[in-house]
C-alpha cells in the first residue's frame, strides 16, 4: 500500500480519457493470430522462469492454481486498433511468480506453446502490472484468447500479453520478440501510440 | 538466439484460419513489381521446397504470417506501417524469383 | 567491458521501500541534496539510480527517477534534485519537504551505466548540469574505497553559481583532476571564454586511446550526444563510452 507524502499535492491531467490516441471502442472480443491454436492439455502444462544464469523456477498447472489469485478488472489496447473495456480476469500476480527468483536482469522475453515470443522491460512485470491469467469473464479462458493460460499486462498493446504462455526468460539485454523483430515496437505504450518500431 | 524452453511436450494444435498464399499477392505487389506468389523458398526448418502459393497465410492483423504447410514454420512476415512495410524472410534459405514473362 | 550489477531477490529489488527524509542541504539556488533513510536498502553501485514515487492524500500518485549522488553507505541514500520549471515533483523536492517527510523509492536501477572500484583503467566523466550527479557517486564511491584508477572530471555548466558539489570539488581527491567548462558566464579573469564544449575542450583531458579508459557522459540530451560525437572524432573507441541522457522530467 502506497504511502502519502505529507504536503505533495501534484497536478493532475484530466481524467476519464479510457480510449487511447488512434483507438476505437469493441463490445466483442476479437481473436486474431499468427498461426494454429495450440492444445495444450493441462497435465503438460508447465510455466517456467529461467534466469540469466540459468536459474530455473517453474509451476506446474496444480500449483498455479494452488498460488493465491486475483480478479483483475482491465482495458485491453490491441495494436490493430480496437479497445474493450472493464474485462474480468482470474489469474496469479507475476509479483507473486517473480517474488523469490534472483536476478540482476532487466529484461524479460516471454515463450508461448507454438514459438511465440515477446519482449518487455522486466519492470513492466511487477508492480501489480502483469498476471498469468486462467479465468475470464467468469470461466476458463478459453484456447483461442490463449488458454489453458496467458500473460496479461494490460498497461501495454495486447500483442505483449502472450497467448499460451510457457515461460518467461530474464535477459540483460532486450531482445525482440516475434512482431518486435518484424516492425513493432520494443515498447508498446498505447497511450504514447508506440505502434511501430520508430514510433 | 537460444530455445530455454526444449521440445515443447505432445500438445495438438488446430489449424486455425489461414489462407493459401496467393493471399500474399496483393501486399507483396506493394514491394516486388513481379508476382511472387509464384517464387519458390526452402523451409529452414524442414526444407521443404515450394511455391509461396503454397505457404499458410495467417493475419492480415498484426501482420501477415506466412508458414510452411509441412513444419509449420514461419517462413515469411510482412508487417504494414502507415509509411513502411517489414519483411522478414529468414524462414527460408533464400527465394527463386521468376522474372518476365 | 562487463556489465555489473546488483543480482538480488526481484521482490526485493523492485519493490517500493519508504523513504524517510534525514537531512537536506542546498547545493546550488536551484538544487538541493536530499539525505534518506531507507531501512533494508540491498545496496547500489554508483551510476544507479532510483525511482521516486510520491502520493497525495486523494490518491494521485507520481513518479520520477533520480540518480543516485552517494556512495554505499548502509541504508542511507542521498539524492541531488534539480528544480525544473513546472515540474510538480522538483519543486515539492526542492521546496516542500521536511526532515522526517517520507516518500517512496524503488532499485537500485541501472546496470549499464555504473563504475565499479575494481576497474583498474583511467576514467573520464563529462557532466553537463545535473549530469553531475551519477558521477559525483562515481568519485565518492572512489574515495570510499581508496581506489587507485586516476579520474578526470570535466563538468560544463552555464555559470559558476550552477556547480553542485563545490566544497568537495574545488579540494579534489588524490589522481582526480577537476575542470570546470562555463557555458554562459565565466568568472573573473577566466582564460576560456564561455561557451559550448568543443573538441579541443575535450582533447585537453581525454586519456590517450591507448590507455583504454572508459568515459561517461551524463546530462542532457543533446549535451549527451554532441560530447560523444566529439569524443568518438577524437578517436575515442565507443564502445568505451557509456552515456546517460536525462530526458526532460530532468532525472
Amino acid at each position: 500500500m502506497a504511502i502519502v507524502s505529507r504536503g505533495f499535492h501534484g497536478r493532475r491531467q484530466s481524467s476519464e480519457h479510457r480510449l487511447p490516441p488512434g483507438q476505437y471502442e469493441v463490445t466483442d472480443f476479437p481473436v486474431l493470430s499468427a498461426g494454429p491454436t495450440p492444445r495444450v492439455s493441462r497435465d503438460v502444462w508447465e510455466f517456467t522462469v529461467v534466469t540469466e544464469t540459468g536459474d530455473r523456477h517453474s509451476w506446474n498447472w496444480r500449483q498455479l492454481l494452488a498460488l493465491p489469485s486475483e480478479r483483475p478488472v482491465v482495458d485491453l489496447h490491441c495494436v490493430t486498433k480496437w479497445s474493450k473495456f472493464d474485462t474480468t480476469w482470474q489469474g496469479v500476480s507475476m509479483d507473486t511468480l517473480l517474488g523469490d527468483v534472483e536476478t540482476a536482469a532487466e529484461y524479460a522475453l516471454v515463450h508461448s506453446y507454438g514459438g511465440y515470443t515477446t519482449n518487455l522491460p522486466l519492470a513492466d512485470l511487477l508492480d501489480g502490472k502483469a498476471w498469468i491469467a486462467y479465468g475470464y469473464g467468469g470461466a476458463d479462458l478459453p484456447p483461442e484468447h490463449g488458454g489453458p493460460a496467458r500473460l496479461l499486462v494490460p498497461h501495454l498493446y495486447l500483442w505483449k500479453s502472450a497467448k499460451w504462455v510457457r515461460g518467461i526468460q530474464l535477459l540483460m539485454q532486450d531482445e525482440p520478440g516475434f512482431w518486435e523483430s518484424a516492425g513493432y515496437h520494443d515498447y508498446g505504450d498505447p497511450w504514447r501510440e508506440q505502434r511501430y518500431q520508430g514510433d | 538466439m537460444t530455445e530455454p524452453f526444449g521440445d515443447e511436450p505432445g500438445i495438438t494444435y488446430d489449424d486455425g484460419e489461414y489462407e493459401d498464399g496467393n493471399a500474399l499477392a496483393g501486399p507483396l505487389s506493394d514491394l516486388f513489381t513481379v508476382d511472387v506468389t509464384t517464387a519458390e523458398g526452402r523451409c529452414t526448418g524442414c526444407g521443404a521446397v515450394g511455391p509461396i502459393a503454397r505457404l499458410r497465410v495467417y493475419g492480415p492483423a498484426p501482420g501477415l504470417v506466412a508458414r510452411c504447410p509441412d513444419c509449420g514454420q514461419v517462413v515469411l512476415r510482412l508487417v504494414r506501417s502507415t509509411d513502411e512495410a517489414w519483411l522478414d524472410l529468414r524462414g527460408t534459405v533464400s527465394l527463386r524469383i521468376r522474372l518476365g514473362e | 567491458m562487463a556489465r555489473a550489477a546488483i543480482p538480488g531477490r526481484l521482490g526485493e529489488r523492485l519493490r517500493w521501500r519508504v523513504a524517510t527524509l534525514v537531512g537536506q542541504r542546498a547545493e546550488t539556488p536551484a538544487a538541493r541534496t536530499l539525505v534518506f533513510d531507507v531501512p533494508g536498502w540491498p545496496g547500489h553501485l554508483a551510476g544507479q539510480h532510483v525511482d521516486v514515487r510520491l502520493t497525495a492524500e486523494d490518491g494521485y500518485s507520481t513518479q520520477r527517477s533520480y540518480s543516485i549522488a552517494s556512495a554505499p553507505d548502509g541504508d542511507r541514500v542521498e539524492l541531488t534534485v534539480q528544480e525544473v520549471e513546472d515540474g510538480e515533483v522538483s519543486s515539492y523536492l526542492t521546496n516542500g519537504v521536511l526532515d522526517g517527510d517520507r516518500l517512496e523509492l524503488r532499485g537500485p536501477v541501472g546496470g549499464w551505466f555504473v563504475w565499479e572500484p575494481a576497474q583498474p583503467e583511467p576514467v573520464l566523466l563529462v557532466a553537463g548540469g545535473s549530469g553531475i550527479v551519477p558521477l559525483m557517486a562515481m568519485i565518492r564511491s572512489r574515495r570510499q574505497t581508496g581506489a587507485e584508477a586516476p579520474f578526470r572530471l570535466l563538468y560544463s555548466v552555464r555559470t559558476p553559481q550552477d556547480r553542485m558539489y563545490l566544497e568537495e570539488l574545488r579540494t579534489p581527491d588524490p589522481g582526480l583532476d577537476v575542470t570546470f567548462l562555463y557555458t554562459r558566464e565565466a568568472p573573473e579573469g577566466w582564460a576560456r571564454r564561455p561557451g559550448r564544449l568543443t573538441g579541443p575542450d575535450l582533447a585537453a583531458v581525454a586519456w590517450p586511446a591507448a590507455a583504454g579508459p572508459t568515459t561517461y557522459v551524463c546530462g542532457p540530451t543533446g549535451f549527451v550526444e554532441h560530447t560523444a560525437d566529439l569524443l568518438v572524432a577524437l578517436g575515442q573507441d565507443p564502445d568505451r563510452i557509456r552515456t546517460e541522457r536525462f530526458g526532460p522530467t530532468g532525472g
